[in-house]
């Protein structure tokens, strides 16, 4: 048996491949920087408005992740399809969608993007290219194949994105999604956003096989792991994997390997884990603070000029906010819309 | 005019909307090459090609999902799950997914995809391939469901699925499948949510469905010739939107209501309908509304047991004489 155990965690260990990190050009890490400020700042007042109780019902907070759907996202173009599961607020900024209209949604409003009957976990925008938002755990999965097959049955090059996280990666219709992707060569990439932890247990104790970029083997989908908190590594990967789809060679797996600061949702104090783990990757691995680093080393702003940028960052979420909090709330007769009865 | 069989109907009808649009796109077990396992979609592949027409891996949440996110970006899917009992494989997509998306997304995901599937009892498969689980999918807000009892209204009642912008369970009944009737030539279109008045009487309504159409008729027949008692036997055809006003004005007009369902007893759709009508026509009925069921048990297997548990046109026709005689 000893043997027998050895291999397979050989096996376990082997490295996959690892896309080379790409530099950014200046415009490049002052936008991504930006970006993944807005979501982080955007998340901290959502949090913010959650405790002043203002913000009802779920909120599952992306703070850490940023660089994934950042970076991400620079690898798409227009016409690709992204979706994703609940912890959705930073992809839809990532894909364009307006701080205001996602946190008055958040606060229940008329001019939040579900005119207040998605709320946190529940939104989309067509025209952005973002198909939700989806509350079950994986459901978003098939579906993201589907807008993969929808593309390639209308003979376009778009690729579809469909995020999901190390719980979700052991729920069944990841699988069946797995199979038909590779069996019909659809362009979906599968982001799996390992942030470590499926809601309070840790994916070494909720999973046989950690190393989830390996999950798409026996469906032959190549898959790789990440840094997802480099979002120059993202990008890289991303690029990557969009070439793949795009020349019509089936779907593709990144492994993100990211980590969320916060708990999993707002009523989760995240006892699983120690303080210092969580200090450890927010001083040594933040993804904004080593992109803020690179723009100072690289001389690509000065620190005025990033003061400047953290300043209208902070103006465009406070407006966000002072949006959702004033914007009246929905009126009755919108229960009954956009639904047969 | 022609006849054919309701199986036949099934393929000219996927068959009518996929020559009209090419946005409707068939996918699942065994539909393509094999043609179906009840034979309902021979020819399709033939006809429209295997990027259209297409056999999926036994995988109902993937087959689910995908047509849904194909559906998300305007396609318009009809997928087949090829025994409704599967329901319970993939009702995420069913109960979650698909008849939320365009609620919860202020009207801009639609959901415009039909799940066709093989519905009710008759061929001794047993409790995980017989049952009627029309009421499962009648309870979720955002689904329409359909029942056809006959070729042509397979047909129509496809076509107006496939048409609509919401989601639509159709289910076709097994023991219907080699059933014959009479359909036109030409294009077919009809529209969900009306009933049809299958023989009209004056003594008492009777509600059925799917594979409860015939025997009611049946039973109607019998009870005109043995005992005098005319009753009007209506195909409900489409639960959800369910055609309240045709049931309504029959029950106005007879004064007596039954309900024959395949479905098990409780929370079965005649309970629904039997709470419309104590609401809005109380004061029009002469006595209890009676439900005719399944009882409450797994569907056995054994002829004798699956034929003794399924409302027969004898169970109808004692029911309702002893009802209005007594």
């Amino acid at each position: 048996m000893p043997a027998a155990t050895a291999t397979a965690s050989a096996a376990t260990d082997a490295p996959g491949p690892v896309t080379p990190i790409v530099e950014f050009s200046k415009d490049q890490d002052l936008s991504a920087y930006k970006t993944m400020l807005t979501i982080r700042r955007f998340e901290e007042k959502a949090g913010q408005l959650y405790g002043m109780g203002l913000i009802g019902g779920f909120c599952h907070l992306y703070i850490g992740q940023e660089a994934v759907v950042v970076g991400m996202q620079m690898a798409l173009k227009d016409g690709d399809q992204v979706i994703t599961g609940y912890r959705d607020h930073g992809h839809m900024i990532a894909c364009g969608m307006e701080a205001k209209g996602v946190m008055a949604e958040l606060t229940g409003r008329t001019h939040g993007y579900s005119k207040g009957k998605g709320g946190s976990m529940h939104m989309f925008s067509k025209e952005k290219g973002f198909f939700g938002g989806h509350g079950i755990v994986g459901a978003q999965v098939p579906l993201g194949t589907g807008l993969a097959f929808a593309n390639r049955y209308r003979g376009n090059d778009n690729v579809s994105v469909a995020y999901f996280g190390d719980g979700a990666a052991n729920q069944g219709q990841v699988y069946e999604s797995f199979n038909m992707a590779e069996l019909w060569k659809l362009p979906v990439i599968y982001v799996i956003e390992n942030n470590r932890y499926a809601m309070g247990t840790s994916s070494t104790r909720s999973s046989a096989e950690t190393n989830l970029s390996r999950r798409g083997v026996s469906f032959k989908i190549p898959g790789e792991q990440v840094d997802g908190m480099d979002v120059r590594a993202v990008k890289a990967a991303g690029d990557k994997a969009v070439a793949w789809c795009r020349a019509g060679k089936g779907p593709y797996i990144l492994e993100m390997l990211t980590y969320r600061y916060r708990g999993h949702s707002m009523s989760d104090p995240a006892k699983y884990r120690t303080r210092e783990e969580v200090d450890k990757v927010r001083t040594t691995h933040d993804p904004i603070d080593m992109v803020r680093h690179r723009i100072v080393e690289k001389k690509f702003a000065s620190e005025d000029e990033l003061k400047k940028i953290d300043g209208s960052v902070r103006d465009y979420i406070n407006d966000a906010a002072e949006f959702a909090t004033h914007d009246p709330e929905p009126d009755v007769s919108e229960l009954y819309t956009d639904i047969y009865r | 005019m022609p006849e054919i069989t309701y199986r036949d109907a099934v393929i000219r009808g996927i068959a009518q909307e996929m020559a009209r649009d090419n946005d409707v796109v068939f996918l699942g077990e065994d539909v393509a090459k094999a043609g179906g396992v009840f034979k309902a979609t021979v020819g399709l592949y033939e006809q429209f090609g295997p990027l259209r027409v297409r056999d999926t891996p036994i995988s109902e949440q993937a087959i689910l999902g995908a047509a849904m996110g194909a559906a998300m970006t305007g396609l318009k899917p009809i997928a087949e799950i090829m025994f409704s009992d599967f329901f319970a494989v993939c009702f995420d997509y069913i109960a979650n997914e698909f008849p939320k998306s365009r609620y919860m997304s202020n009207g801009q995901t639609k959901c415009p995809l039909v799940v066709r599937t093989g519905n009710g009892a008759g061929s001794r498969f047993g409790a995980q391939h017989s049952q009627s689980v029309e009421n499962w999918c009648m309870m979720i807000p955002g689904l329409k469901v359909v029942a056809p009892s006959s070729p042509v209204d397979v047909i129509g009642l496809l076509a107006a699925a496939v048409r609509d912008p919401d989601p639509v369970i159709f289910l076709e009944h097994k023991s219907l499948y080699a059933t014959k009737g009479e359909v036109p030539d030409g294009e077919i279109v009809d529209r969900l949510g009306t009933a049809k008045i299958v023989r009209p009487g004056r003594d008492a309504t009777i509600l059925a469905l799917a594979l409860m159409v015939p025997r009611a008729v049946e039973a109607a027949e019998r009870l005109k010739a043995e005992h005098g008692i005319d009753c009007e036997v209506i195909d409900v055809r489409s639960l959800v939107p369910l055609d309240t006003q045709t049931i309504l004005a029959s029950v106005a007009k007879t004064h007596r209501l039954f309900t024959v369902e395949e479905n098990p007893r409780l929370c079965g759709w005649g309970a629904e309908i039997v709470s419309i009508v104590a609401d809005e026509a109380f004061y029009d009925l002469d006595g209890p509304p009676v439900r005719i069921t399944t009882p409450h048990i797994p569907l056995p297997a054994a002829d004798i047991l699956e034929d003794m548990v399924l409302p027969t046109a004898e169970r109808i026709v004692e029911t309702v004489r002893r009802s209005l005689q007594s």
